[in-house]
C-alpha cells in the first residue's frame, strides 16, 4: 500500500560495505515508507543478501560509507540486538540450527526482549505459550517444533515456518525476509507467503530479497528494485519483475556495462 | 640476584624409592594400618615419588595443586559441621534412596533396602573387593595405592534384581580440610539393574580418592552419573573401574567443575565382549583450574559396543586434558567403536589437550574417532542477536545448550543438584 503521507521507517543512503576488504555494496539508495512492501530482485552475487545482512548487522560486514536512518534514528550505530528490539527483523535465507538450545525458550526470550523495549510487561511461561499457540496457526505450525532445540533437524520448509513465527511474534516494523522462498515446495511457499502477507499491515512495511517472480506471485510488492554489482539499478512496480521473468537478467547487465564504461569515462576527469 | 650453582638444584629431587614429602607428611599422620592391604599400600606409596609429567599418562598433569592440601586425613566430624545442613540437593523424594558418604555414621545403617539391593559383607566382600582391578592390573596404580593406603570408607552393595529408586550418593566435604577416601563397590548379578547418581562436592581445600568398582553380570545394567561440584582449593581423583559381561550395559555420565585440579580416569573392561558401553562426559574449567579425564574401554571378546562423548569447556586460564584410549585387541572382531571428543575454548589464555588413543588390531572393526576445539561460532551469536538476545545472553544460552547435551544424560534426579547452573559458575562459590 502506497501513502506518500506515510511515514518513512528505513532511509538508506549511498550505503557503501566491505566483506574482508571487497566492496560488496557500492552506494544503495532506498527509501521504504510504512504500509510499503518492496522486493529486491537481482542475481546471485548482486549484493542483495549482504544488503539484508549490513542492515541487520552482521558483524563480518563493515560499512564503508552512507548511513541508514530507522525512523530517523541511525541504525547503523546500533548492536544487532537493539536494532532487534526496536524493530528491525531478518528473516534468514539459511536460519541457523542451534543444537541444545529450546525453541520454546529462544522465543520467549527473543518476545519479552522485544517487549521490554515496546514498554509491555514481559510474559510469564504460560502466558507466553498462550500466545506463541496463538502465533503457530500463522504459519500453521505443529506445536511439536516448540519442545525442540531452534532449528535443529528442522526441513527448509520447517525452517521458514519458524522464521515468520518468530516475525509473527516479535511483530516488527521493518520485515526483511532475504531468500525467503529458497527451498520451499509450492504449498510450503503458500503457507509462509500466507503469514507475511497476514502481517503485513498499514504501520509496517515488508523487504523481500529474492530471485525469483514465484514469491511475487503470492506476495504483492509496491516497488520492485533491481540490484546488480551492489547498487539499485532501477526501480519499478511490480511489473518490473514481470519484465525480469522475461528477458531475464541479460538487459541488467548491459545497463550495468554502459553504466561503468561511463564511470570508466569520468574517472580520469576526476583523477586530474 | 641470588646465584644459584648449576650443579645445586634449587628443589632437589626426591631419591629414588622415597616418597614425596606430601605423601610421607600424610602417611605419618595416617592412624594404624587397619589390615594388611592397607599397609602394603603405604608401604608401596612411601616407596615411589608423585606421578610427575615425565609419566606419558600424567603428561600434561600437574599433581601440584593436591601437595598445598593439609596432609592429613579429613576429619568426619569437621566435615559434617561444615557441610550445609540441608544439601542443595531436593530433600527425600519418592523413588530416590539417598545415602550419606560422610563418614559419620554406617550409610546402611538401620535402613531397609528396596528390593533387590544387599549389603555385601564378610567373605564375599573381601573376595570381591580389589577384582575388578586385578582384572585390569591396576592394583599397584598410584591413584589405587593413594586411595587403599588411606583406609577408605567402603560401601559394597550387591544387586540381584532391577532396583527401582535411584540410588543417591552424597559426599559433600563442605569446608573440611585434609584428604579423605571413598570405595564403593556395586555387584550387579545377571539381569540386575540399578542406576546411582553419585555427588562429590567440596568447598575448601580437601582432597578425595574415589574409587568405584563395578561388575556387571550377564544382561545387568548400570548406569552411573557422577555430578561432582568442587572448589578451586579442592581435587578430586576419580577411578570407575567397570568389568562387563556379555550383554550388559553401561552408562557412564559425569560432569565436573569447579575443581582446583580433577582426575577423572573410567576405566572399562568387556570381558568377553558382547556389552554395550556407553559414556559421556563434560568438564568445564575456569581461573587456572585443571580438569583431566583419562578414560580406557578394552575389549576382550568380540562384538563389543562403545559410544563415547566427551566435551569440554575452556575459560579463563584453565586447562583441560582429555585422553581416550580404546583396546581392540585381535579377540575383539566385530566391535563397534565411536568417540567424539569436543572442546569449547573460550578464553585465549585456557589450553586443551586431547587425544584418542585407539590400538586396534583386530581386522573386522569399526572405530570411528573425531575430535573439534571450536570457540562459539559467530552465526549461532549473530542468529541469537538478530532476535534481540544481547551479546552475553546469546553467549550464555549457547554454552548452556552445548553443556546440556551431557547434563540431560545424567540420572533423572540430578536436576535438583542444579548441574548447568554450578558447572556456569552462577553460585558464589570462587
Amino acid at each position: 500500500m502506497i501513502r506518500p503521507d506515510a511515514p518513512v521507517l528505513l532511509e538508506i543512503r549511498d550505503l557503501r560495505a566491505s566483506v574482508d576488504e571487497q566492496p560488496i555494496l557500492k552506494g544503495v539508495n532506498l527509501m521504504i515508507r510504512a504500509g510499503e512492501i518492496h522486493a529486491v530482485m537481482g542475481r546471485n552475487g548482486s549484493g542483495k543478501s549482504t544488503l539484508s545482512k549490513v542492515l541487520a548487522g552482521h558483524p563480518a560486514y563493515s560499512v564503508t560509507g552512507g548511513s541508514v536512518l530507522y525512523r530517523g534514528e541511525d541504525l547503523l550505530a546500533l548492536e544487532p540486538e537493539q536494532r532487534a528490539r526496536i524493530g528491525l527483523f531478518l528473516g534468514f535465507q539459511y536460519p541457523i540450527e542451534i543444537p541444545g538450545v529450546s525453541n520454546l525458550e529462544f522465543l520467549r526470550v527473543a518476545t519479552n526482549g522485544r517487549r521490554l523495549a515496546q514498554g509491555q510487561e514481559e510474559l510469564d511461561t504460560f502466558a507466553f505459550e498462550d500466545l506463541v499457540r496463538e502465533r503457530l496457526q500463522v504459519v500453521q505450525m505443529d506445536p511439536a517444533f516448540l519442545e525442540r532445540s531452534v532449528n535443529e533437524g528442522f526441513s527448509g520448509g520447517e525452517k521458514k515456518r519458524n522464521e515468520i513465527l518468530q516475525m509473527a511474534l516479535l511483530e516488527p516494523l521493518v520485515a526483511i525476509l532475504d531468500e525467503t522462498d529458497s527451498g520451499l515446495d509450492i504449498d510450503a511457499l503458500r503457507i509462509v507467503a500466507g503469514g507475511v502477507n497476514h502481517l503485513a499491515g498499514p504501520d509496517n512495511a515488508t523487504l523481500l530479497i529474492t530471485h525469483y517472480q514465484r514469491l511475487l506471485d503470492v506476495i504483492t510488492p509496491d516497488f520492485v528494485h533491481v540490484m546488480a554489482a551492489g547498487r539499485i539499478l532501477r526501480t519499478g512496480g511490480k511489473e518490473l519483475a514481470l519484465e525480469l521473468e522475461d528477458r531475464g537478467y541479460d538487459w541488467v547487465d548491459e545497463e550495468l556495462a554502459s553504466l561503468e564504461a561511463g564511470e570508466a569515462a569520468r574517472t580520469p576527469l576526476e583523477v586530474a | 640476584m641470588v646465584a644459584v650453582s648449576a650443579t645445586e638444584p634449587r628443589h632437589p629431587l626426591p631419591a629414588a624409592a622415597t616418597a614425596a614429602p606430601w605423601i610421607a607428611d600424610l602417611l605419618a599422620d595416617l592412624p594404624a594400618a587397619p589390615s594388611a592391604a592397607v599397609a602394603r599400600a603405604r608401604e608401596l606409596l612411601a616407596q615411589q615419588p608423585l606421578p610427575s609429567r615425565r609419566q606419558e599418562d600424567w603428561r600434561f598433569t600437574d599433581l601440584a595443586p593436591l601437595t598445598t592440601i593439609a596432609p592429613r586425613p579429613l576429619d568426619p566430624a569437621e566435615q559434617a559441621s561444615s557441610a550445609p545442613a540441608a544439601p542443595l540437593g531436593p530433600v527425600a523424594e519418592p523413588g530416590r534412596l539417598r545415602l550419606l558418604l560422610d563418614g559419620l555414621r554406617d550409610p546402611l545403617d538401620g535402613l531397609n533396602l528396596p528390593p533387590g539391593l544387599h549389603r555385601l559383607e564378610g567373605e564375599a566382600l573381601q573376595a570381591a573387593l580389589g577384582r575388578s582391578l586385578a582384572a585390569q592390573g591396576l592394583e599397584a596404580d598410584w591413584p589405587v595405592l593413594l586411595n587403599t593406603a588411606l583406609a577408605p570408607r567402603v560401601l559394597a552393595l550387591r544387586v540381584s534384581a532391577a532396583v527401582a529408586p535411584l540410588l543417591e550418593l552424597v559426599n559433600d566435604v563442605g569446608t573440611g580440610q585434609g584428604v579423605e577416601a571413598l570405595r564403593l563397590l556395586l555387584l550387579l548379578e545377571d539381569g540386575a539393574s540399578l542406576e546411582v547418581l553419585q555427588v562429590q562436592r567440596a568447598a575448601a581445600a580437601s582432597a578425595t580418592s574415589l574409587l568405584l568398582e563395578a561388575e556387571l553380570g550377564r544382561g545387568a545394567r548400570l548406569r552411573h552419573g557422577l555430578l561432582a561440584q568442587g572448589h578451586g582449593a579442592a581435587s578430586l581423583l576419580a577411578q570407575l573401574v567397570v568389568s562387563q559381561s556379555p550383554g550388559s550395559e553401561l552408562d557412564l555420565v559425569s560432569a565436573l567443575s569447579g575443581w582446583g585440579l580433577v582426575r577423572l580416569e573410567p576405566r572399562v573392561l568387556q570381558d568377553e565382549g558382547q556389552a554395550a558401553t556407553r559414556l559421556r562426559g563434560l568438564q568445564r574449567v575456569d581461573g587456572r583450574q585443571i580438569a583431566d579425564t583419562h578414560s580406557q574401554v578394552a575389549f576382550a571378546g568380540p562384538e563389543g559396543r562403545l559410544d563415547q562423548l566427551h566435551k569440554v569447556v575452556a575459560d579463563g586460564a584453565g586447562r583441560s586434558v582429555f585422553n581416550g584410549a580404546v583396546r581392540v585387541p585381535r579377540a575383539a572382531q566385530r566391535t563397534d567403536a565411536a568417540q567424539l571428543s569436543r572442546s569449547l575454548l573460550l578464553s585465549d589464555r585456557a589450553r586443551i589437550d586431547t587425544k584418542p588413543e585407539l590400538e586396534i588390531v583386530a581386522d573386522d572393526v569399526k572405530c570411528a574417532h573425531g575430535a573439534t576445539v571450536s570457540r562459539l561460532q559467530d552465526d549461532e551469536l549473530f542468529y541469537l542477536q538478530s532476535r534481540g538476545i544481547a551479546a552475553a545472553q546469546a553467549a550464555r544460552l549457547l554454552l548452556r545448550g552445548y553443556c546440556d547435551e551431557v547434563l540431560a544424560e545424567l540420572p533423572g534426579g540430578a536436576a535438583g543438584w542444579q548441574p548447568l547452573e554450578r558447572l556456569m559458575g552462577e553460585d558464589p562459590t570462587p
